[in-house]
């Protein structure tokens, strides 16, 4: 299934803003951000399709995981 | 009491009398300083019902404790007087330097009352203090005011001024200090002109004594290790600025355009904090003592100046569908030079946009000038003409509710007591949204900033679309807030720093007992505080609501879709967990347990 990856912020620093990724079936976000190089600790925010999610939820063809370092502001 | 000077200056500008007078031991016990001081010396000494323009009306510029003394981001001072353009008491809030510098002439506060004759600045130099002629200032704008001044006074002075929006009594005007800091929101400027007093210019050589100066850089070492450690106030903020909110708010599909018909922007990317540091930034730029220094220096043209906020780069760019970031950049600093609020001023123009969508505003009115969503050609000189009231700029100038109700469509206005909301759809985030419908100035985010529980995962992260638990953490984030809007500290530190934290701080400046609990509990007497005032000047219960589109029109697309804001649930649970009745009136008991009845 291919998932579209969004980074924003630092994660963007040697690695891109948009991509899509090609990952097996059934994979969880944690296996995905395996393949992006980035270590789930450091992700502060997770989205799914713009929903905040967990790094051990599973991932479904086309998705946008959209991922955030802390940012914050106001 | 250390950590205040004890002093302040009460200055009549119709009399030109100037006094030094001093500070109420049990009111700086009870209401700390800044917000929550200045508001219960304001309520004490002016009638609510007060028209704000006149002469007998009062304001007032209050620092807290921690201003000026050794704590991070110990920056800030509050503007309290009664707001012309919501009603509601006003506490405009500022960074940047002029906080501590009056601190170091040797005052906590300045009351301001009457009305000069002509235009007038005063000169705060330590202990000489002199009402000047401001008369060459007059329709001057805020850069040229404040270089003119230092060169007048000493170049080490701080000033704060008001520019032509302010002197014109735009209802949207703001006061300015440093050029580029904004006490923006709720047309305190505007008070400012009321009383032909163009700037105050200040310079101050002492120190600020404190309560334990141990204990202080013991508490000062203990939370700067936690802002340096702390993702966002370490290194989102120092990074990217506010403006590293644009592609996170408009992911969640909460990031109103258009005037909040849609609810995210396709061409976000290109207003984002990201595009700002790759396109157009200088360097960072801090306030006094702070150690996060979330300000921009960006390229305006051939020259540089501060640049735009998240809230700004919203309301200027996708809330009127436009994505030219350097033009954004150029109307912010068109606002800063007329000292408008730049997000009354986007939100303004957002709702004018609409109703000529509408067909309502016609081409006859508009001088030439566009006003169609996309549009950014007009906007810069939109910005002028509100400044100068001209044209069709003396309508915006009174702000997107008398606006859009001249029309006979104030249900179009994207505001809460008549201040315009800033940039998260509440909507999509049901906890904003009884913050900005309970907020006490009407329609702002950073009198309990719910984005951070409901968005940016601080301290925990909560479900945006569920009501259930928000009144109780809403009403925390706001008494917290009232504390330390009343401390003198930024409100950024509280991404890193806890109540128990802010307590330490008082206690070593001050020599007080607080704990995180005592120090909720004055921020609670604070906010009940500010709502008996609102509710002596007149602003109705049922104002505590939201725009109709927000509560009645579902998200059309995005990852918000479906919802609207659910404060029929949220506003009873919310009265009910801040011991008010159902109509959201304070009880007696409760304000009793305040010690405010």
């Amino acid at each position: 299934m291919v998932i579209e990856v969004r980074l924003f912020a630092t994660f963007r620093i040697n690695r891109f803003k948009i991509k899509k990724i090609e990952i097996p079936e059934g994979s969880i976000c944690k296996e995905l951000l395996y393949i992006v190089g980035i270590d789930h600790n450091d992700v502060s925010i997770l989205m799914i399709n713009g929903i905040h999610s967990n790094v051990l939820d599973k991932l479904k063809d086309k998705d946008i995981v959209s991922l955030f370092p802390p940012v914050g502001g106001g | 009491m250390r950590g205040y000077t004890c002093k302040y200056l009460r200055i009549n500008l119709t009399t030109k009398e100037i006094k030094v007078e001093f500070l109420d031991k049990n009111n700086a016990e009870n209401f700390i300083g800044g917000r929550g001081l200045g508001t219960k010396m304001y309520m004490d000494e002016v009638d609510p019902k007060i028209d704000p323009f006149s002469p007998d009306n009062k304001i007032l510029f209050v620092t807290g404790p921690v201003t000026g003394i050794s704590a991070p981001a110990g920056s800030r001072y509050m503007v309290i007087t009664k707001s012309p353009l919501s009603g509601t008491i006003a506490s405009s809030n500022s960074g940047g330097f002029w906080g501590p510098e009056l601190k170091f002439a040797g005052y906590d506060l300045i009351v301001l009352e009457g009305k000069s004759e002509k235009p007038a600045y005063i000169y705060v130099n330590n202990e000489h203090v002199e009402i000047r002629d401001a008369s060459h200032l007059w329709g001057e704008v805020v850069s040229k005011t404040t270089d003119t001044l230092k060169e007048e006074t000493d170049p080490r002075a701080k000033v704060l001024t008001i520019g032509p929006a302010g002197e014109n009594l735009s209802l949207i005007a703001g006061i300015m200090n440093e050029k580029d800091r904004a006490a923006g929101r709720s047309g305190v400027g505007a008070v400012m002109g009321s009383k032909n007093l163009k700037a105050i210019v200040v310079r101050g050589t002492q120190k600020v004594e404190v309560f334990d100066k141990d204990k202080l850089k013991e508490t000062y070492k203990v939370a700067l290790a936690k802002i340096k450690e702390d993702g966002i106030t370490g290194s989102g903020l120092p990074t990217y600025g506010t403006a590293v909110l644009v592609n996170i708010i408009n992911e969640a599909g909460m990031f109103p355009a258009n005037n909040f018909q849609k609810s995210s922007f396709s061409n976000a990317e290109d207003i984002s904090g990201e595009t700002l540091a790759e396109k157009h930034l200088i360097k960072n730029t801090a306030c006094y003592g702070c150690p996060i220094a979330c300000g921009r220096l960006v390229h305006i043209g051939d020259g540089e100046g501060g640049g735009p906020e998240y809230e700004t780069i919203w309301a200027f760019g996708s809330d009127l569908g436009i994505n030219d970031l350097g033009e954004i950049i150029y109307t912010n600093q068109m606002c800063n030079e007329m000292g408008i609020d730049t997000i009354s001023a986007g939100s303004t123009l957002a709702v004018a946009m609409e109703l000529y969508q509408m067909g309502l505003i016609k081409d006859e009115e508009l001088d030439g000038l566009k006003l169609e969503f996309g549009d950014s050609g007009s906007m810069t000189e939109w910005m002028k003409r509100i400044g100068l009231k001209e044209g069709f700029g003396a309508k915006l100038a009174m702000g997107s509710y008398r606006l859009a109700e001249s029309y006979g469509h104030s249900e179009l206005s994207m505001t809460v007591k008549k201040l315009e909301m800033p940039a998260y759809d509440p909507r999509g985030v049901q906890g904003q949204g009884l913050n900005y419908a309970t907020s006490n100035r009407g329609g702002c985010h950073v009198r309990g900033y719910m984005i951070s529980p409901e968005i940016l995962a601080h301290p925990e992260q909560l479900d945006r679309f569920a009501t259930e638990g928000k009144a109780t953490w809403t009403k925390i984030f706001q008494d917290l807030t009232a504390a330390i809007d009343s401390l003198g500290f930024c409100l950024f530190t509280s991404f890193a720093l806890g109540a128990d934290d802010y307590a330490a701080f008082l206690n070593a400046a001050t020599g007080t007992k607080h704990d995180a609990a005592s120090l909720l509990k004055a921020g609670e007497r604070i906010y009940n505080l500010e709502k008996l005032y609102n509710l002596e000047a007149g602003v109705k219960p049922e104002e505590d609501t939201l725009p109709p589109r927000l509560l009645n029109d579902a998200i059309e697309e995005g990852a918000s879709k479906g919802m609207v804001n659910k404060l029929d649930i949220l506003l009873p649970e919310y009265y009910s967990e801040r011991g008010w009745d159902e109509k959201g009136i304070p009880t007696e008991s409760k304000l009793k347990e305040l010690g405010i009845d």
